[in-house]
Parts: C-alpha cells; sequence; structure tokens
C-alpha cells in the first residue's frame, strides 16, 4: 500500500514534469516539413510519408524489418501454436463471409501497396490488412489448409529482409552510398522493396496471432529439417 | 495548416505515457504490465503525431508521422514476443507474474499453483 502511494505520487511528478516538457516545446518548430517536400520530386514518390521511410531514413525502414523477422523468430522458437480447429462445417455463413472477404482483402492490401507510392498507404498499411486477412483465415478454421507450408512461410518471412538488403547492396554498387537510388528510378527500387516487405510484414503480424512456430499435422515430432540421404 | 492549438494532444500523450508507467511499476500480473508498455507507447505516439500537426507548413511533418508508422509496427511485433515470454514463464512456474521478491511469492494464490505445474511438467 505505502509502496503504491509512493509510486503514485512518483508517477505524479513525472507527469508534471512531461506537460512541463511537451508544453514548453516550441509552439511553431521548423519541422522538416519543408526540406522533405522540396527533395520530393527526386525520391521517386510523391508520398511525403513514404519518401521518408524509404529514401530519406530508408535505414530505419531496413532495421525496422529486421525487428520484425527478430520477433517472430523469437516467438516461433519459444512456443509451438496450434491452427485453430477447422469447424467451417458448422458455420455455412462465416465460410460463405470468408470467401468473400478474404480476396477483397488481398486486393485491397496491394492497392494500398500501389496506392502508398503517392497518397497515404503503403507497406505497413497493407501488411497490416494482409495480417488481418490472415488472421481471419486461421480463425475460419483455414490456417491448417492454406498456411501448413512452414518452408514457404519462412521464405515469405524472409523475403522482405532479403530484398531490402539486395537492394541496399546493389544501390552502393551502383552509386556508393547506402540506399542512395540512382537519380530518377527511386520510384523502382522503393516499390521493390515495399512489394517484399509487404508480404514479410502480413505474415508476420499473421503468423504473431498464432502465438509461435506451426505445429504440424502429420507426425508429432518430426525433426526440424528432414535430412534426405543422397 | 489552420492555427490551431494541440497543446490538448501534448498533454493526452504525457498522459497516457503516465498512467502507463504507473501501471507498469504497481501491476504484478504479465498481461497488465504489456498492456501499460502499449499504453505507454500510445502516448508518445501521440505526442509525435501532435507535433507533426504543429509543424508550419502545407501538410504535417512526415517525419515523426513516418516514425510512429515504425513505432506501431514494431509495438506490435514487441507485444507478440513479450506475450510468448510471458506463456513461457507460465508455463516454466506456474505463475504470470514475474519477480522472486517477497511481494511475489506473499500474493495470495500463485505459489500453490506453481508447485502445481512444476509436478505436471518436469521437462518443460
Amino acid at each position: 500500500m505505502m509502496r503504491r502511494l509512493l509510486l503514485g505520487i512518483l508517477s505524479l511528478a513525472l507527469l508534471a514534469a512531461l506537460s512541463w516538457a511537451v508544453l514548453s516545446l516550441p509552439a511553431k518548430p521548423t519541422g522538416l516539413t519543408e526540406a522533405s517536400l522540396a527533395k520530393l520530386p527526386e525520391s521517386g514518390v510523391t508520398n511525403p510519408v513514404t519518401a521518408v521511410l524509404l529514401n530519406y531514413r530508408g535505414y530505419d525502414t531496413l532495421l525496422e524489418v529486421g525487428v520484425l523477422l527478430l520477433a517472430i523468430v523469437g516467438v516461433w522458437s519459444l512456443r509451438r501454436g496450434e491452427w485453430p480447429a477447422n469447424d467451417l462445417r458448422d458455420r455455412p455463413l462465416l465460410q460463405s463471409l470468408l470467401r468473400v472477404v478474404l480476396p477483397l482483402l488481398m486486393l485491397a492490401a496491394g492497392y494500398l501497396l500501389w496506392i502508398g507510392g503517392f497518397a497515404p498507404g503503403g507497406a505497413f498499411q497493407g501488411g497490416a490488412l494482409l495480417g488481418g486477412a490472415l488472421v481471419l483465415a486461421m480463425l475460419g478454421g483455414r490456417g491448417r489448409r492454406v498456411l501448413n507450408h512452414e518452408r514457404l512461410l519462412r521464405a515469405g518471412l524472409v523475403l522482405g529482409a532479403l530484398v531490402f538488403a539486395a537492394v541496399c547492396a546493389v544501390t552502393m554498387l551502383l552509386t556508393g552510398g547506402l540506399l542512395q537510388y540512382p537519380p530518377g528510378s527511386g520510384g523502382t527500387w522503393i516499390m521493390a522493396i515495399e512489394s517484399a516487405a509487404l508480404i514479410s510484414i502480413g505474415l508476420t503480424l499473421g503468423l504473431l496471432y498464432l502465438g509461435g512456430r506451426p505445429t504440424d499435422t502429420t507426425p508429432p515430432s518430426p525433426p526440424a529439417h528432414p535430412t534426405k540421404h543422397a | 495548416m489552420p492555427d490551431t492549438d494541440h497543446r490538448l494532444y501534448l498533454l493526452a500523450g504525457a498522459a497516457l505515457f503516465v498512467i502507463g508507467f504507473y501501471s507498469l511499476l504497481v501491476q504484478a500480473h504479465l498481461l497488465r504490465r504489456i498492456m501499460a508498455l502499449n499504453v505507454m507507447g500510445s502516448g508518445v505516439f501521440l505526442v509525435f503525431i501532435a507535433l507533426a500537426a504543429q509543424t508550419p507548413g502545407p501538410i504535417p511533418d512526415p517525419v515523426p508521422h513516418a516514425m510512429v508508422l515504425t513505432g506501431i509496427v514494431v509495438s506490435v511485433c514487441a507485444t507478440g514476443l513479450a506475450l510468448a515470454l510471458a506463456d513461457r514463464v507460465l508455463a516454466a512456474t506456474g505463475r504470470v507474474e514475474l519477480g522472486d521478491d517477497e511481494d511475489a511469492a506473499a500474493s495470495s494464490d500463485a505459489t500453490p499453483v506453481a508447485s502445481d505445474a512444476r509436478k505436471e511438467k518436469p521437462a518443460a
């Protein structure tokens, strides 16, 4: 009880300090709006947020894709996840709904990816939709059927990081700078990264819901890497 | 951009951060702590967005927007990993609380569950 009181007082003090801090910030900060808008024609995209994410500060996004990969690798090494049971025959309405909604969600994810070049949208928003679609598919009992290919899942999960790293290497060879795209072709590089990142982000978010490495259906405990003796 | 006042959002962000901070310190249950971290993160995002809206110019500052976008995805992933870790703590100790200090040991129903779970799962 005493401890809670002390922590409460400490938190109130922190609130006072933080309130003072945010209020003492300049009311009209200069920001980076003008700088980011000035270089926008050279960035290859016309949506300034996408330009920040994948051109000016592409390094951040590269690390973020790495963080996503680390998170799913961590979850997979900690737990095993079971596909939610397939009881679709009991729910004809849900089945019909999924049949319509899942393709629409995939389409919308692709649309968000494409529109991210010149309007709000991009790989993260599209990936969130894709992740939601995967969660919906799992809840509807389709996870085992649609997603039970662990090698494909692994490939999809690392695709974003691999393509991003490859683009880093190629742009370094071409221009000498990390993620410094050759003039005039920024849009193509950005779209290549984003397309791969979309798949990885969507898969990561969807599979995080499963909460672990998918359990195999056939044998109870198969070896992680089945060896083929040639 | 109209000349609007965003101090309310800045203060709300600071308040969210402190609410989460207090819960993080006071709550022992790991789920509550993970939620507290998320609330803290939301406060930070709110401050960032309010700051972006304050900058002069035709559009809000895109740099904080991009940072928040990155932050949201990282926070979702961190939450997923934290939940998996919390589940491992539950499997290993039978408790969803951390700590070997007397506070955790003294809490009412934690200890008997712990001994039961250890018997059930010898090779976890």
